[in-house]
């Protein structure tokens, strides 16, 4: 009875999160003479209205997907994962240095290029797995410089030796590409890929590692209680660093999604992407599980995409989807407050 | 007769669970009043309504005669009600009268003037006799001398009507002496106390009425003069309780633990485990008693391969365990009861289930090229719940839902159940009450009797005394004496652990 109680409220959280975050956004849309009503009208329509809208929503929520599982895999094992934006971005460069620099046949040359995406985010998170073990270094310090070192390193590689004409490097060959005109197709020429498809593989690749492996008993014991992990034998250093070197892995993944699927090349960045750092949204609001994070993601998306919609139809600024994502994190994160809430509601007053 | 706390007929509920049903308690004024009953019977509950903590869905509370609703605990303390923590509530790098002002400073100018609040602290202090050190450091003083610091919190804020929560959990049974003594004094100037206890003899030798609460709801009350220790056991758990531990004589064989000349750091570098001797061997049970602090921690962490061997060496059936990793160790044939249960004995926010594999989840049939099998790992876990009488809803509750008494037991039923050869126990009892104590001990003398070596560390002199067939004395990182638990008395094994000379021991044993 407990335990249904304690699952339902973790739906329940999100759920009701969203729902406030809308209600209030709303509610300042009216104060700022917007039309809510006809804002979020536009706001569905440009996220459900057509193919091509359901196709960059679905394009957009596939590297949130992977960024999200980076978090939420660091943070099932006890970690502050805030260097996924760094490993993502690597994981970009990696892909399409892949991409552009191989000749092999598709069934080789695309996985080829996805790995080494994953493998040079796994690298790059490694590095502060290795310094929390060995030296205790807090991870949030070092993944937060070591998204800077990210962002300068992969621009100066393209600027040094893969520059092409407009601020970015080559096209990737055609072999190692995500892309797909028949999904184009289907979505009125959208710019959807097989990404999503290798998003979801990956939620069920966490999923399984975490749950079904002693891979992942250990890394959440770890996780959980270090004491009691070395007790049993479990050796911690070594599972903080490969903890580190998976969630990484997600996100230098979560790379490639833009490296092999969006664009077909990586640009010079002036300023983070973001969308690592929206990773850790989606991995709150989704209650850092695998199917939580794919209907976060593709809502994140959603919101992205369909406020380009809000903001040509209704008129209202898409910064206004900001602010209710940033609402909704707000609630979800004060879920104590959504707790008590429900607790007046349900029990008339009694906790 | 007016009564300075009266609670009538308390009932409180949570959902699902009734923790206390119509439950009177009758505190006279200068008493010192024993509320007795098992981990989880429902005292902590009734303290904590009483506290203000919680509101009780019936019954009524009486402060000196007058009806009082306490609705929050500063009622309480406006009352005179104050509550002496199990767990000490103290700032670590603040004084002694730092920590006690502390929400309560006196200023003058705006500016706290401690050197005035360290007089009253010392005043109140030489008053009852607790001789603190009003300028000392929290760090630097004794557990001891630590819970002396929150009973004086309690004074200093005028309370009249002290709670001791379990107050002898933490002490050495020179402390526990202590405190009793302090209480004695409390009650003589004229206050009042409730004592939270499970332990029948420290209400044998402070307490004056004994109220004994048994699943919730109120057994009775009665006179300590007028009972013995059987009868308040028999009323607490509601059956006979057998206090002495039924066991055979012991019959050690070959030796299986062999320790020689172990040198042990701490973290500061310090040798606290000092050219230490010991040998155990199957069939007994080895008991290590010794004052918290000479390296009993450190010895058990170095033998389990939690922490380095400076020097010296760790032998296990003849073979060299010495810096052996913790899972090589476990492996060899050691099982580890470990002393903090929570800390290291459990992951709390995994389910029991999964808990009753963490030395074992990575061999068959538990899992199979690294993929658990859920099946086999719940299937021991409900062997494991059913044998050793683990109270869980199911296999799948969280350690952390388990009372403290069917956490050490799940944790009991994982070591012995692997067969060690050697078995450490360290505090196996700790915060247990009798019924769960007696089924731990009952345990312990089972592995001895199947042939496996037994190291029992507690800081009871009472559970050394009563389960051990050998002790060893710890002092200072050494092994200063070993005595035959039927030949020592407890003033011998306190003056031993206190680092004085075995003498009478070895002229008895002499004459033997």
């Amino acid at each position: 009875m407990n335990l249904i109680k304690g699952r339902l409220f973790h739906i329940l959280v999100p759920v009701v999160s969203v729902l406030l975050g809308l209600l209030i956004g709303g509610i300042i849309m009216l104060v700022s003479n917007y039309n809510p009503i006809s804002a979020y009208a536009a706001l569905i329509d440009g996220i459900f209205g057509n193919g091509y809208n359901l196709g960059e929503t679905i394009r957009a929520a596939s590297p949130l997907i992977l960024s999200g599982l980076a978090v939420a895999f660091a943070f099932r094992t006890g970690l502050f994962n805030i260097g996924v934006e760094g490993q993502l971005l690597v994981g970009w460069l990696a892909s399409v240095y892949v991409g552009i620099h191989f000749d092999l046949p598709k069934v080789i040359h695309l996985p080829f290029a996805i790995l080494a995406g994953a493998a040079a985010g796994a690298l790059w998170g490694v590095i502060p797995g290795f310094l929390k073990a060995k030296f205790k270094v807090h991870e949030v310090i070092t993944t937060i410089m070591m998204n800077y070192i990210a962002l300068y390193t992969t621009n100066g590689i393209i600027r040094a030796y893969m520059l092409a004409p407009g601020e970015r490097t080559k096209d990737i060959k055609e072999s190692a590409s995500l892309a797909s005109p028949w999904l184009q197709q289907l979505t009125e020429f959208s710019r959807l890929h097989y990404g999503i498809v290798v998003a979801i593989l990956a939620a069920v690749i966490m999923w399984f590692i975490l749950w079904k492996t002693t891979t992942g008993y250990e890394l959440r014991a770890v996780g959980f209680n270090q004491h009691a992990s070395q007790y049993a034998g479990i050796n911690v250093s070594k599972n903080i660093v490969l903890a580190m070197a998976i969630s990484g892995a997600f996100a230098g993944a979560a790379g490639t999604m833009e490296g092999l699927g969006t664009y077909q090349y990586m640009t010079i960045n002036n300023a983070f992407t973001g969308v690592g750092f929206d990773g850790i949204a989606v991995s709150l609001l989704g209650a850092n599980g695998s199917v939580g994070i794919i209907i976060a993601a593709l809502l994140f998306g959603g919101l992205k995409i369909g406020s380009l919609t809000m903001q040509s139809a209704a008129g209202v600024p898409t910064e206004l989807v900001g602010i209710v994502i940033a609402l909704i994190i707000f609630f979800v994160a004060s879920s104590y407050l959504i707790r008590w809430l429900t607790n007046r509601f349900t029990k008339g007053g009694k906790i | 007769m007016e009564y300075v706390i009266e609670m009538r007929n308390i009932r409180k509920e949570f959902p699902g669970i009734v923790a206390n049903d119509n439950v009177t308690l009758q505190v006279k004024k200068g008493e010192i009043h024993a509320l007795l009953g098992e981990n989880g019977a429902g005292k902590s509950t009734l303290m904590n309504v009483l506290f203000g903590l919680y509101q009780p869905e019936q019954g009524e509370i009486y402060v000196k005669g007058k009806p009082i609703s306490i609705t929050d605990p500063n009622i309480a303390n406006r009352l005179g009600i104050g509550m002496v923590h199990q767990h000490f509530m103290l700032v670590e790098n603040f004084t002694v009268t730092e920590n006690i002002i502390l929400g309560k400073e006196i200023t003058t100018g705006g500016r706290v003037d401690l050197k005035k609040a360290a007089k009253e602290v010392k005043a109140l202090s030489d008053r009852y006799g607790l001789s603190v050190d009003p300028n000392a450091k929290i760090e630097n003083i004794s557990v001891g001398m630590q819970q002396r610091v929150e009973i004086l919190k309690t004074l200093y804020r005028g309370a009249e009507i002290l709670i001791f929560d379990e107050p002898t959990a933490v002490l050495t049974p020179q402390e526990i002496h202590e405190l009793m003594e302090i209480m004695k004094k409390l009650v003589a100037e004229g206050k009042s106390i409730i004592l939270i206890t499970h332990k029948l003899k420290e209400i044998m030798e402070a307490c004056d009425r004994c109220t004994v609460i048994r699943r919730g709801r109120g057994i009775g009350t009665v006179d300590v003069a007028e009972t013995n220790p059987d009868k308040l056991a028999a009323m607490m758990v509601g059956r006979e309780v057998n206090f002495k531990v039924d066991k055979t004589d012991a019959s050690p064989k070959q030796t299986v633990l062999k320790i020689e000349n172990l040198v042990v750091e701490d973290a500061r570098k310090v040798p606290v485990v000092d050219g230490l001797n010991l040998e155990i061997k199957a069939g007994e049970i080895l008991g290590i008693a010794g004052v918290d602090g000479n390296g009993q921690t450190e010895l058990l962490e170095a033998i389990t391969g939690l922490r380095k061997v400076v020097r010296g060496t760790v032998e296990l059936n003849g073979k060299n365990i010495t810096n052996h990793k913790p899972r090589k160790v476990t492996e060899a044939g050691v099982g580890h009861i470990p002393q903090d249960r929570h800390k290291h004995g459990l992951v709390l926010d995994f389910s029991i289930g999964t808990n009753m594999v963490l030395q074992t989840y990575y061999q068959q049939p538990f899992s199979k090229h690294k993929i658990l099998k859920f099946p086999a790992i719940f299937e021991k876990a409900n062997q494991l719940i059913k044998e050793f009488d683990v109270r869980t809803p199911s296999e799948h509750t969280l350690a952390r839902a388990l009372s403290g008494g069917n956490q050490q037991k799940a944790i009991i039923a994982r070591e012995v159940d692997r067969s060690p050869d050697f078995l450490i126990a360290a505090q196996p009892t700790r915060g247990l009450d009798v019924g769960a104590i007696e089924f731990i001990h009952s345990k312990l003398i089972e592995e001895r009797d199947k042939g496996k070596a037994v190291l029992l560390l507690s800081f009871e002199l009472d559970e050394v005394m009563n389960v051990s067939d050998r002790i060893a004395v710890i002092y200072e990182g050494k092994i200063v004496a070993i005595v035959d638990p039927e030949e020592t008395t407890e003033q011998e094994l306190g003056l031993l652990m206190a680092g004085g000379k075995k003498q009478k021991a070895g002229d008895r044993s002499e004459s033997h």
